[in-house]
């Protein structure tokens, strides 16, 4: 499966608004600590942090274990003060990266 | 062994369904129900499923989950099925297998073509003679018709697919099996449900028809209408099909595991479908 995000703002924000920004990706979080049905170890793959940026000034990020669920989701509030271009960026195991860009226009 | 055979009357399993909800509301309710149903019995107009269990008193899957599950699978911003919505939805147009071919290409807008498709199966397949699941269809059209190998039951690209057809079923209501082809897979699909297997020897009918509500361990048991498949399970962390949970319950009965696309399967997939005939789809849902 490719990486797919689930990204939601609300619409019509207003400047100073207290908005909640909702986030989630496909991922396994495979933990390490599991074997496949042939027996063989299952190699620890798990985003390790998510972060989330506007205009790249870091305004959330968390660190995350493998005791995370798969598909991680992650809901947070944020004072919108200016309009702005929200960076989201996962990075993981084996190099994970991915990012996604929302463009956010505060009124 | 437990002697899990015997029927209550009508009334005692409507009670036992929603015994087990504490507010006063739905007291007030289930006297309502009650007084309502016992009357339609006197005059002998109670609708009846196959298994003797009152049409009126079926409950999705939906009802027995708490609050914050509830919650997940209504929001489609927080629903991680949705995700998988997302990945069929690419797939129906990615130009893929021998024939560089996309699903869209002989189907259309799946918003328009596949309306209410998910709701009708498992049906009828005409070349192999025997009703199939929807992902076993989704896989014999990719080989039939993109020229890929016939994937895996149950491979990540089929799930997707699967997920986005349930999504364009959402709130339609699940349809009666009317096609005469079909009858004998349904027939047997009623035996297989009421027939106790494994070595703890119980039948589907044991816990979905004549328990719902009740609970097996810390889980409530369901009763059990497919309304809502693929489903996103949390105990799986993954969408899964409705064969992947029957045979769930295969493994905590005892039994012999049936084939993912098998006859057997189909037949009781196919009989589940009929009994919850009427109910609304509710598109890929999440289940605990």
């Amino acid at each position: 499966m490719s990486i797919q995000t689930l990204i939601d703002l609300p619409q019509n924000i207003k400047r100073g608004a207290l908005i909640r920004i909702r986030v989630s990706i496909s991922h396994p979080m495979e933990t390490g600590y599991r074997r496949s049905s042939e027996g063989e170890r299952l190699s620890r793959n798990i985003i390790k942090r998510f972060s989330c940026m506007l205009n790249g000034a870091s305004i959330f990020s968390a660190d995350l274990y493998p005791a995370v669920s798969a598909n991680p989701y992650f809901s947070f509030q944020h004072r919108a003060a200016r309009s702005g271009e929200l960076t989201f960026l996962w990075e993981g195991d084996g190099g994970f990266k991915h990012v996604e860009r929302v463009f956010m226009s505060v009124q | 062994m437990i002697s899990l055979g015997l029927r209550g009357s009508l009334s005692c399993r409507l009670s036992r369904i929603l015994i087990h909800r504490d507010s006063s509301k739905w007291q007030a309710l289930m006297a309502v129900f009650l007084t309502c149903v016992f009357s339609c019995s006197q005059a002998q107009t109670v609708l009846t499923l196959p298994t003797g269990e009152p049409q009126d008193a079926r409950l999705s899957g939906f009802e027995f989950m708490g609050e914050s599950t509830r919650a997940l699978q209504l929001d489609a911003s927080q629903n991680p099925a949705m995700l998988f919505v997302r990945e069929g939805e690419q797939l129906w147009s990615a130009l893929i297998g021998s024939k560089r071919a996309a699903c869209r290409d002989c189907h259309g807008d799946a918003n328009e073509s596949m309306r209410g498709i998910a709701s009708r199966y498992p049906a009828w397949d005409a070349a192999i003679r025997r009703p199939v699941s929807l992902s076993h269809r989704i896989n014999l059209c990719r080989s039939r018709y993109l020229g890929l190998d016939q994937s895996q039951a149950e491979s990540p690209a089929t799930l997707a697919l699967e997920a986005y057809l349930a999504f364009q079923s959402k709130a339609d209501r699940i349809t009666s099996v009317d096609d005469p082809n079909v009858f004998p897979w349904l027939e047997n699909g009623h035996r297989l449900f009421e027939r106790r297997i494994g070595q703890i020897g119980l039948s589907c009918a044991d816990c979905h028809a004549h328990r719902p509500g009740s609970r097996l361990g810390a889980s409530v048991i369901p009763q059990a209408h497919p309304t809502a498949y693929p489903v996103y399970r949390l105990q799986w962390q993954s969408l899964g099909t409705l064969s992947r949970r029957i045979r769930g319950c295969f493994t905590g009965v005892r039994a012999d595991l049936p084939q993912p696309d098998g006859e057997l399967m189909v037949s009781l997939e196919l009989f589940l479908r009929q009994r919850a005939a009427g109910m609304l789809h509710e598109g890929p849902g999440v289940r605990p």
